[in-house]
This record gives structure tokens, sequence and C-alpha cells, in this order.
């Protein structure tokens, strides 16, 4: 391989290893008097053969070829990239958290059921509804979740609806949540002011209706001024009213979805209670939900007796069962009820006040000249936790492509805001900074948009080619789609399917 | 009380003055005041990190956990040995804080992981294609159903009484969803599927049948026999297996399974009272462009450099949307991480070393404990046996520091007498023979 770029198998040399058994302390029983000759396995698996020092190397160098939260600013919309404390890593990790078994005898689970317990409650306050299931992994296996217990809701009334309404604005777990539930997607549009368009929700709205799933602030990071008449009009068809959490650093200790009328809410822990995002994971994605919700949510429940003890309460006879195994992402729930007691209530609202601020006083320096003919904002008016800008003045004054801008910020050393999203914007950026940035490093940020905007005014062909100083260039991902390869050749050999003279 | 915000005063009127606003308030204008919350969050005041640590702490130490006892529990999480490697590597900032890696350039080490990931669940499976990993065992099962359906516009999912009762109970839930109904396969005397219950329970309108290896009684299936009956009438054969036995038993990819999920806990995971962990989706080369979840494909950049990409992305939820083969969004990056490192660390050798020891000390502890084996043929790691006075042992094992393991009767009320006991590498022979003292000692008092 004449690459640097080496994997773990490619690395691996027989007769090397970084593992010793434990001493083989009972009867060496030959293996075929253990197991059938049916169920034998014939081959050892061809697991990489390399020494600890090798590993450690291995994986070190990965590492240091991804950008990373704790490195540089990451103003990734939707996403909410705030800092993660440090704090949170070794409270995870204590033996009584990190080894305790899923599956003790509650008695002996005190303090966990207990952190679940609190941890429950914080999110029931900061929701504005009485209810809380820790189980769903992450924000869509909540938002699935959200549907099941509409279904089961509406089956209990002996109701059967079959539509979900989406705005076109909503993330794409909202529609394809839709329709893993059973139910098909109805758009609603979006206003002139970035708001639902209410004329369209009222066409749309009818007894056929399980549900509508909103964002709010929504994926422009707007808030609709108009959620209690949206309300209105989705409970009067008898639908339930779903709050997709993604947005809700936005307006913690300020307003609550169960307050505008929300029935069942998602929250997103890996995004505004900072559990780290791990470079994809893990997450989870508790809901919440209103008095005639909660007959049906998933079981076990974490349940209070009257002399204080906690304990699993598994019987729940209309409850839609269980989303996944035991009580859900303990671990992360460590972190963001640590995250939760570290802010109290007025530092939760004083984290949604800043990442307000920052986002509007970011969305004001962009909007300078220089910047703001190129950018604009997609809908002018004060924003919430994030915005939208559209690089259709890059595309049209200098033939510059959103996707152009994002990669030569690269080159700056800060991560690109999310692009392309949300669809009905053109060339979009969402840009989300978060209240744990400073003014200097919006100000960088707004700075290095600025150059960029200048270069390509000169020579649009640099950014068109960008970058050029990380670990590798633009990836041929065209390429990569048509002819998959998905896993390596053990111990290296095997076709190469790219072939370094065929270039993109 | 906020400690990583740092807006100061002067910043502040700096701010604002730009925006053109007067006051933060202002900034909120757009949210009416009959929906305005007007008061503080009632939750506790914000404290300083030595008291939140201290006061997690506290919590931390009324759990007991795997180093507080003997624990012989199991039943879906195990008590395996987690290099420390794994914490050293799993603690630094670039693999815990980056967002899934959407800039493949500043994104390599997270991709090339997932590449390698793959790669070894597919060696482990023995399937050509694995994706970047699901949230965990359950709910990989229930995707498993989700991608049949989308595969054979069939109705029903018949799943073996040996699949994990939370599998079960996550397919049962999801497929309440996507309009399907699952319907359950008995077990023998001796704790395997019944293949002529499953033959039979096989039909034109069964869309999938889910199997488990070793099941959730710790049983090695005759899984080739059982997929063959299974496949009859063209369902997809879904197994959810252990990754770590199948370091001596067969991948179920060459006995006829087209799909296998599982968890993935016991490569490297800590147990954090059942997650996060990861859950691992692989398949036939014919379900690629169907599978959930993301996978990452090699490819080259401009200059002919090796790298990688996520790849296939017209299946997901962010383009497909209403049409995406699966909603999932963020899945177990850092989780998967710790399961490629770990099946790194224990090698091609060390898997079969380790698999081959729990195989031995298994079979041991159910001759050491001499009661009535639910599941007398081959086990792995787990079986399960009848207990004449099962309240009686906990009650002096658990004084003891002895945790002998799961009771089997909620889920299983033919088993009410059930106790499913865990042999992992931790459990020494002493160990298992402490148990066997307990249990004999419990049978003296009970005659």
């Amino acid at each position: 391989m004449s690459d640097d770029v080496v994997t773990i198998f490619e690395r691996s040399r027989e007769g090397r290893r970084a593992f010793v058994a434990p001493e083989a302390d009972v009867p060496d029983v030959p293996l075929e008097e253990l197991l059938p000759a049916s169920q034998r396995r014939e081959r050892p698996a061809d697991l990489p053969e390399v020494s600890e020092p090798e590993l450690v190397r291995h994986y070190v160098t990965l590492s240091s070829k991804n950008f990373h939260l704790d490195e540089g600013f990451y103003p990734l919309g939707s996403c909410t990239m705030k800092h993660n404390p440090k704090l949170h890593e070794r409270v995870a990790a204590l033996p009584g958290h990190a080894r305790l078994h899923p599956l003790q005898d509650p008695e002996y689970a005190q303090g966990a059921l207990e952190l679940m317990w609190r941890l429950q409650g914080a999110l029931a306050e900061i929701a504005g509804l009485p209810h809380v299931s820790l189980q769903p992994s992450a924000g869509s296996h909540g938002e699935l979740a959200g549907l099941l217990l509409t279904r089961a809701y509406h089956e209990d009334r002996g109701e059967r609806r079959t539509k979900v309404l989406t705005p076109d604005t909503a993330h794409g777990t909202n529609p394809a949540t839709v329709t893993m539930a059973g139910y098909q997607v109805v758009k609603v549009g979006t206003a002139e002011d970035g708001g639902v368009d209410l004329d369209d929700l009222r066409d749309k709205a009818d007894d056929e209706v399980a549900c509508l799933m909103l964002t709010n602030p929504n994926t422009l990071g707007l808030f609709d001024r108009n959620i209690e008449e949206i309300a209105e009009v989705v409970h009067g068809v008898g639908a339930t009213l779903y709050y997709d959490g993604a947005n809700l650093n936005a307006v913690m200790g300020i307003a609550r979805p169960g307050d505008m009328g929300f029935d069942i809410v998602h929250f997103n822990l890996h995004k505004t209670f900072t559990q780290p995002h791990g470079g994809g994971g893990p997450g989870a994605g508790p809901i919440a939900v209103s008095n005639r919700i909660e007959p049906f949510l998933p079981t076990p429940q974490v349940v209070r007796a009257d002399d204080g003890s906690y304990d699993l309460d598994h019987d729940r006879p209309k409850s839609i069962g269980k989303l996944r195994g035991f009580q859900g992402n303990f671990g992360v729930f460590v972190r963001s009820y640590a995250y939760i007691c570290s802010l109290g209530g007025d530092g939760l609202e004083e984290a949604s006040k800043v990442a307000v601020l920052n986002a509007n006083y970011l969305k004001a320096r962009l909007a300078e000249e220089g910047i703001g003919e190129y950018l604009p904002i997609a809908f002018d008016r004060t924003c919430m936790h994030e915005f939208v800008l559209s690089g259709r003045g890059a595309k049209e004054k200098l033939d510059l492509r959103t996707l152009d801008i994002a990669k030569r910020m690269l080159d700056h050393n800060v991560h690109p805001p999310t692009v392309y999203f949300p669809l009905l914007v053109d060339e979009a950026l969402m840009i989300e900074p978060t209240e744990t940035e400073t003014k200097e490093r919006l100000d960088h940020f707004a700075d290095v948009v600025r150059s960029i905007l200048e270069e390509a005014a000169e020579d649009p062909e640099i950014a068109k080619n960008a970058p050029y100083t990380t670990p590798v260039r633009r990836l041929d991902e065209a390429g990569a789609a048509k002819r998959p390869v998905v896993r390596g050749s053990p111990q290296g050999g095997g076709s190469d399917p790219h072939p370094r003279g065929e270039k993109p | 009380m906020s400690r990583y915000t740092s807006v100061t005063d002067q910043d502040l009127k700096a701010m604002l003055g730009a925006i053109g606003a007067g006051s933060l308030d202002d900034l909120f204008a757009d949210i009416p005041d009959s929906v305005r919350l007007n008061r503080p969050i009632e939750l506790p005041a914000g404290r300083s990190e030595q008291e939140v640590n201290d006061h997690l702490a506290g919590l931390a130490a009324r759990n007991r956990h795997c180093d507080a006892e003997v624990s012989f529990l199991g039943a879906g999480m195990y008590d395996h040995y987690v290099p420390a490697l794994i914490d050293n590597l799993l603690s630094r900032s670039e693999f815990l804080t980056p967002y899934t890696p959407y800039q493949p350039e500043i994104s390599q080490g997270g991709l090339q992981v997932m590449f390698e990931f793959q790669t070894a669940i597919s060696e482990l499976t023995g399937l050509p294609v694995s994706n970047a990993s699901v949230y965990e065992g359950p709910s990989a099962v229930a995707a498993a159903g989700y991608l049949a359906k989308l595969e054979t516009r069939r109705t029903t999912l018949v799943a073996s009484r040996g699949l994990h009762p939370h599998s079960r109970a996550a397919l049962r839930t999801h497929a309440a969803g996507y309009g399907m109904t699952v319907e359950e396969v008995p077990l023998t005397a001796e704790g395997a599927t019944d293949l002529d219950a499953l033959a039979g329970a096989v039909g034109d309108d069964t869309a999938a049948v889910f199997l488990q290896q070793p099941n959730f009684l710790g049983t090695v299936e005759e899984l080739g026999e059982l997929a063959e009956a299974a496949a009859r009438t063209g369902a997809v054969v879904v197994c959810s297996a252990d990754p770590l036995p199948l370091g001596v038993l067969k991948p179920p990819g060459e006995q006829g399974v087209d799909i296998c999920v599982g968890e993935g806990q016991t490569l490297g995971n800590r147990l954090d009272f059942g997650g996060p962990s990861f859950g691992f989706f692989a398949a036939g080369e014919r379900f690629l462009r169907k599978m959930p979840g993301r996978i990452a494909g090699e490819t080259r950049d401009v200059d002919g450099k090796r790298g990688f990409v996520l790849t296939l992305q017209t299946r997901e939820q962010h383009i497909r949307r209403e049409k995406a083969t699966h909603n999932i969004c963020t899945s177990q990056a850092l989780n998967a991480l710790a399961g490629v490192v770990y099946l790194s660390w224990l090698g091609k050798r060390g898997l079969v070393e380790l698999a081959e020891l729990m195989l031995r000390r298994t079979h041991y502890a159910r001759e050491a404990l001499g009661l009535d084996a639910i599941n007398p043929g081959p086990v792995v790691r787990e079986f399960a046996v009848r207990v004449p006075d099962l309240d009686g042992l906990f009650e002096r094992a658990r004084a003891e520091g002895v945790n002998p393991g799961f009771r089997l009767g909620r889920d299983y009320p033919e088993y009410e007498d059930g106790l499913l006991v865990a042999v992992t590498e931790r459990r020494t022979r002493a160990d298992i023979d402490r148990l066997a003292a307990l249990v004999r000692e419990r049978q003296r008092v009970a005659v």
C-alpha cells in the first residue's frame, strides 16, 4: 500500500498479539465434546494481529484526522454543538454507574433509579409536561415513540387515523418516522414569515390526521408566533401535537412546549444536554407527555414509593411495550443530569438566552456589507438559536456554491455550518453557534466568511478546489456510491476497486 | 449559574448594539406572552463542579456494581473485561466530541473507524455488508423486521421464544407501527427452538423469521437446520447473535442467515446500567441499498489519495425523507469504536482463546452446580437450571456478596423456578465453586 492510509487489518502480521488470556483454570475438555461439529467455526474470523503499541498508535493517528469540538468552532445548524463539560466523563465512569448491570435488583440500584427519577422530573419541568420516559435511544427513536404513542392513544379511543402532517421545513427524520410508524406523510407549507402556513394547515387538518410534528423554533431558527392557533387547529380535529426537541436549546426557561399546547416532546440529550456526540452517537431521546398520553408510555417506568425507595414498573397494561432493551442509555442520563445540576434552573435559562444572543449577533455580523449581499438571510426576522442564510448571492455574483464556501472553511480550521438544509432555501447555510462560544470566536467566523468571499471575488477557483490543508481533499462520493466498497480485505490483499490512476 | 458561557457586560452591550436590540428580552419578542413561562424553572439552583461531583458520587455509591459482588448476571449484557486502552482512546476529544462526519475531509479518523468496524463485523458474522452501528440489540432486531417488510411486503413475523424477551418486545412494539404481527415459536424440552413448530409456523405471509445464537438460555442452536426451515417460503432469515461466542461458533452467514444483528456491549463496552452500547447490522449483498443507518465506503480524493466517506446516503432520512429505509440518524459511533478496538485487541487468535475459555467454564459451572438443567445440550457463556428454592438461594447468596444470576420467571412463566447463570472470563473457577457451594448449602437446608 503506497498510501499512508492503512487499515488496522492491513497492519496485521501473523503471530503478533495484544491480548493474553486469563488462566485456564477449568479442565481442558476438547471442543468436540462441547460443541457439535455442525456449529463449530472452521476458520477463525480474520481479525487483525497487532501488538498493543501498534494498536494505540493506529487509533491515535486516526484520531488526529478528526476535527472536533474541543479544537474549534462547530456551528453545525440543528446539532447544538455546545461544550461538553469534562466533569461528566468522570462521573459517568464511576464504577457505580459504568459497572452497574442493567438487571441488577432495583434494591441494589437505588442510586441509578434515583438519578433517572430526578432527571425525569427536571425534563418534565423544562418541557411543561408531567410524565417522562427516558427509554428512546436518540431523537429519531423518540419521534417513533411519539407516533406509536399517538397510534395507541387513538386506537384506545376506537379511532383509526392514517395521516401525519409535517411542515416542509421539517428534519428528514420526521417524514421517515411517519412512514415507519405506518402513517402517510402530508406536507404543510411555509408562510412568508417562515412559520407554518395556517391556511394550508386548516385545509389539510381533518379527522384522518393523527398528529402534527413540529419543531419550534423551526429549522429556520424562527419561533412560530401562531403556535396557539396551530395547536387549536390540530386539537380541533382530535390529533396530537408533537414537539421535535432538536431546537429546545433556544427556549429553556423562557417558554415550554407543554404550555404551547404540545402533547408529546422529545429531547436530544446529545444536543441540548451536552452528551458528547462521539462522531455520530451515542445519544438519548427521552420523551415527555401529557396526562392523556401517559398510560401508553413504554415499559419499564421508574416509580417512587411512599417510603422514598425507587422501583421499575413493568406492569403497564396499556403500554406500547419496549422500544429497546433495558432502561435506555443510562450513561447519557448521568451526563445530562450532571449538566442540569451544574446549571440549575437559572443557568439553563441563561444558556438559552446566550444561545439566542450569540446567534443574533453572528447573524448581524454576517449581514454586514461584503458578506450580506452574497449570503442573504433567508427570512429576515429576529432569529432564535440558529439562522439560515442563502448562498444564492454568492452563486449568482461569484459563481460560488455553498459547498465551495463550506469546503474553503475547512482550510481555516472552523467547521462549516449545516449546508443544503432546510430544503426550501436555495444553497442554504444553517448556522447555530450555541451559547458556549465567545464573542471573539463569532467575530473570527465572520472574518473567515468575509475573507473567503473576498478571495472568491478575485479568484473563485481557489474555493472551488478547496480544501488544501486537510488530511484528504475532496473525495469522490459519487464513485463511492456507484461501486460501493464497504469492507476492507482482511490481512491486506484483495483488489483495489478505486485504483490510484483513476481520478474522480 | 452557567460557567460554560462567557458573555461579559461589555460583550453584551456590544453584541446588542450590533444586533440593534435594546435588551436580551427583545430577542424573544416573537414568543407570545400567553405561552411564556414568566417564572424561573423550578429546579435547584446551580452548583459548583465540586458539589456536583460529590452528589453524583453519592448516588453512584448506592449501586451495587460488578466489582462489589461476584455476579453471574447476564441475560443480554455481560461483565467482560474492558482493556485500559479503550478507556484511554475513547476519552480523546478527537473521538469523543465531533459530530457525525458530514465533512469527510476533516473526519477521516471517524470514517476509517467505521470502515474497519464494518470489516470486523462482516468477518465475525460471515455476511458481506455491515453498517456502522445501530442503537443496540433489541431495536436492531426491530430494524431487521422493518427491512423484511420493505423487502417482502408480507405481513407476519415469526420469532423463536429463544430470542431475547426484550428483542421480542421491541419487535412487537415497532411492528405495531409498520403494521405487522409477531408469532412465537416455542422451545423444546431441551431449551432449543422447536424445529417442527418453526416449520409449521412459517407460511406464505411470513416476512421474516427471528432466531438467536446462542439463544436467550445460552443454548447453541442448530442454526443451519432452523434457517433452512425458516427460508422454506421465502421469508428473510434473521439471527440475533452475540459477537463473542462467534469466536468458536459457525458464522450465521455460512448457515443460510440473511441478516445478522446483535447487541455489541460485550465488545469493549461498559455495562452502564443498560446503555449506551451499540447494535450491529450485517446482511447479504442484496440488502445493501435497503440497510438502515450510516455506512462508510472507501474512495479516493481528487489527488488519488485513499479516503472514506459516508456512502449510499440515498437510503437515509436526510436525503430520502418519507421514502428512507429507516429513520435512524444519530447512532452509536463511539461505542462502535470501542467494539473495533476491542476486536483488534483480542485479535484473530485471542477471540478464539477467549471464546474457548468461556465455553469450558460454562460447562464446568453447569456441572459444578449439579442442578436440573433446562438446556442440557451445548451452551456458551450462559445456561439455565431449575433451582428448588430460588428465593432461599438468592437470600443467602446476596448476603454473602454473590449474585446467582437472572430469574427467568417473569419473562418465562414456564420456567418459574429457572435461573439463568452467565459465566464470563471474569468469573474464575473459584467464583463458580463459591456459587456451587451456596447451591449445595441451600439444597441441604431445603432437605
